[in-house]
C-alpha cells in the first residue's frame, strides 16, 4: 500500500468519526451523514486507484449493480417501513464481511498465523449471525411472520447445542485451517442468527437491530485484521463500540435490562403476570367522549404503537385541528420510545404535518398533566402505566412514563383489553377516571371527529 | 500484512474508546438516524471486498468476492440514502417551526 493511500484512509477514518459525532447532535446530523458518505467515497476511490487491481471492470460493474439496487430501495421505502430497511442493509453488510473473510481464507495457502485464523473465525461467525438475525428482524417488522415471540419447544437446548458446535468448529478451524470446517462454521452461524432473534418480541426488535448493527461493526473490524487494513479496523470498531453503547441507551429508554430482551425472560414470565381477572372497566360511547373532548380546556394526546399501526396520524391531526378551532388547547406527549423506534413517532407526526411545536416531551408534559382536563391515549399502554412509577415489583418499573393518571380524566382508545408489549396489566384501565373506547385507532378517531363536529 | 498484529490491536482498542466517546451524549430522537448512519459506515467492508476481488485467483474466490462487493455496495448506498431521508424529515419539521412564526 502506498503512503498516499494510507493517508487517504486516515482522512476517511476521520470523516467517519466526525460523521458519528455529527449524527449525535440534531444540528449537525445531516451534515454528519453527508461527511460519512464523502469519507466512504474517498475510501472506495482510494482502493480502486491504489496498486494493481485485477478484474477492475467486473468490480466496477458489480458496484454499479449494487447502486442500482440500493438507491431505489432506500428511496421508495415508506417512512413507517424504515426500521426493517435498516435491518436489511445491516444484514447484507454482515454477509459481506463473512464472505470477505472466507474468500481471504481460501486464498491464504497453508501455514497461516494463529491471529489471522482467529480473526477469520470471528468474522465468519459474527457476520453470519448478523446476516440471518437481520433477515428475521426484517421478516418480523415487515410482518412476513408473527411479531410475537416465537418459542420453539426445545429452543434453549437447540441454541445451546448449535452454540457449542460453533465453538467446537471454531477451535477445529484454528487447529486445522480446514476450508470445509470453515464453511460448516458459517452454516452454524447462519442457524444461530435465526435462533437468536426468533424469541424476541415485537417491541424489542429495534434494540436487537441496534445490537446486530454493533455485531456487523465488530465483524468488519476483525475482517480488517484478516486483511491487514487499518481503515476497516477503525471504521468497524467505531460502529461496534458506538452500536453497543446505543443498544444500551435504547434499552435504558425502554426500561428493560438488555439480558431480559436477549434471553426472552419477559416472554417467559409475561403470561403469568396476565392472570385473567374479571374486573370492570368503563367503556364509553363515542358521543360521551366527544363531549368530554369538545368541552375541555386542555387536552394532551399520547400517541403510541397502535396509532402507528393503524396509520391514524392524519385522522388524529384533523381531530386536533377541529378541537383547536373550538378553543381547546391541545398538545401531543411524545414518549422517547413511542412508535417502533426511538424518535419514530416524531417522524410519523411530522409527515402528517403536525406542527413541531405541539410535540412535547416527557419533562414538558408531566408538570402540565394535573391541570389537564382530558388525556387522550391513542394506542399506547406501557408508556402510561403508573406501575412503572409506583410498583417496584412491576417488570417495567423504572421506565419513564406520562403521568396521565394525574389528569382529570383519561380516555384510552384501544383495540382490546390485551396488555401492551411488556405483558403487564395497566391498573389505570380500571380507574374510575378512565373511559375506554375499543376499536382500531383510526376508526375510533374518525368516529370521534364526526361526533365532535355534531356538538 | 504490513503492520504487526500488536499495532493493529492498538488501533482497535483506541478506536473502541473513540466510538464510545463520540456517541455518549446522543439525544433520544436521534437514536434511529444514528443507528442507520453507523449501519452505513460499516459498509466500509466494501473496501475489503474490492481488495480481495482484485487479487482473486480462482473462479470460486472471484465469485465470493464479487458477491461481497454487491452486498457491501447495497449496504453503503442504501444506508446513507435512508439516513439522509430520515434526517430530511427532521429538517422539514424544524423549518415548519420557523415558518409558522
Amino acid at each position: 500500500m502506498s503512503t498516499w493511500a494510507q493517508f487517504a484512509y486516515l482522512v476517511a477514518a476521520l470523516c467517519f468519526v466526525l460523521a458519528l459525532k455529527g449524527l449525535s447532535t440534531p444540528r449537525y446530523a445531516r451534515a454528519g451523514n453527508l461527511l460519512g458518505a464523502a469519507g466512504m467515497a474517498l475510501a472506495v476511490l482510494t482502493v480502486l486507484a491504489d496498486g494493481t487491481l485485477h478484474n477492475g471492470p467486473v468490480i466496477l460493474g458489480v458496484i454499479a449493480v449494487g447502486v442500482v439496487i440500493g438507491v431505489p430501495a432506500a428511496r421508495v421505502v415508506k417512512m413507517t417501513a424504515m426500521p426493517q430497511m435498516v435491518a436489511l442493509f445491516n444484514g447484507v453488510g454482515g454477509a459481506a464481511a463473512a464472505l470477505v473473510a472466507v474468500t481471504e481464507f481460501l486464498g491464504s495457502g497453508a501455514p497461516s498465523s494463529v491471529p489471522f485464523r482467529l480473526a477469520t473465525v470471528f468474522t465468519v461467525l459474527i457476520g453470519s449471525v448478523s446476516f440471518t438475525g437481520s433477515l428475521v428482524t426484517f421478516a418480523k417488522l415487515q410482518e412476513l411472520m408473527t411479531t410475537r415471540p416465537v418459542l420453539l419447544p426445545t429452543g434453549r437446548q437447540l441454541s445451546s447445542g448449535i452454540g457449542i458446535a460453533a465453538v467446537a468448529l471454531s477451535v477445529a478451524v484454528l487447529a486445522t485451517s480446514s476450508n470445509g470446517l470453515l464453511f460448516c462454521l458459517a452454516l452454524a452461524g447462519l442457524v444461530l442468527g435465526v435462533l437468536f432473534v426468533l424469541p424476541v418480541g415485537g417491541a424489542d426488535v429495534p434494540i436487537v437491530i441496534s445490537l446486530l448493527n454493533a455485531f456487523t461493526g465488530l465483524a468488519v473490524a476483525t475482517s480488517g485484521y484478516v486483511l491487514g487494513n487499518t481503515l476497516l479496523i477503525v471504521a468497524g470498531t467505531l460502529v461496534g463500540a458506538s452500536g453497543t453503547l446505543l443498544t444500551r441507551l435504547m434499552a435504558q429508554a425502554m426500561g428493560r435490562p438488555l439480558t431480559n430482551i436477549l434471553f426472552g425472560a419477559f416472554t417467559a414470565t409475561g403470561p403469568a403476570a396476565v392472570a385473567e381477572e374479571v374486573r370492570s372497566v368503563r367503556a364509553g360511547t363515542v358521543e360521551d367522549i366527544a363531549i368530554m373532548l369538545g368541552y375541555a380546556h386542555t387536552v394532551v394526546v399520547v400517541p403510541g404503537y397502535g396509532l402507528a399501526v393503524a396509520q391514524a396520524q392524519h385522522a388524529v391531526r384533523e381531530m386536533v385541528e377541529l378541537l383547536e378551532s373550538r378553543g381547546v388547547t391541545v398538545t401531543y406527549g411524545i414518549h422517547p420510545v413511542a412508535g417502533r423506534m426511538p424518535g419514530h413517532m416524531n417522524v410519523l407526526l411530522a409527515e402528517a404535518d403536525v406542527p413541531y411545536q405541539q410535540l412535547k416531551e416527557l419533562d414538558e408534559v408531566n408538570p402540565e398533566l394535573p391541570s389537564t382536563d382530558v388525556a387522550l391515549v391513542v394506542g399506547a399502554n406501557d408508556v402510561v402505566n403508573p406501575g412503572a412509577r409506583d410498583e417496584p415489583t412491576s417488570p417495567i418499573f423504572g421506565m419513564p412514563i406520562f403521568d396521565v393518571d394525574r389528569a382529570r380524566a383519561v380516555v384510552f382508545l384501544k383495540r382490546s383489553m390485551r396488555p401492551g408489549f411488556a405483558g403487564v396489566v395497566n391498573e389505570l384501565l380500571y380507574s374510575t377516571r378512565t373511559t375506554l373506547l375499543f376499536g382500531d385507532a383510526k376508526d375510533s378517531v374518525t368516529k370521534l371527529l364526526a361526533a365532535v363536529k355534531q356538538l | 500484512m504490513t503492520s504487526s498484529g500488536v499495532d493493529l490491536l492498538t488501533i482497535f482498542v483506541l478506536a473502541a474508546f473513540v466510538g464510545f466517546e463520540v456517541v455518549s451524549k446522543v439525544s433520544t430522537i436521534l437514536h434511529t438516524p444514528l443507528m442507520s448512519g453507523a449501519n452505513a459506515i460499516h459498509g466500509v467492508i466494501l473496501v475489503g471486498a474490492i481488495l480481495i476481488a482484485g487479487r482473486a485467483d480462482s473462479g470460486l474466490q472471484l465469485g465470493l468476492a464479487l458477491a461481497a462487493v454487491l452486498l457491501a455496495t447495497v449496504n453503503v448506498v442504501g444506508g446513507f440514502v435512508v439516513t439522509d431521508r430520515m434526517l430530511e424529515m427532521f429538517r422539514s419539521a424544524a423549518r415548519g417551526k420557523g415558518g409558522d412564526r
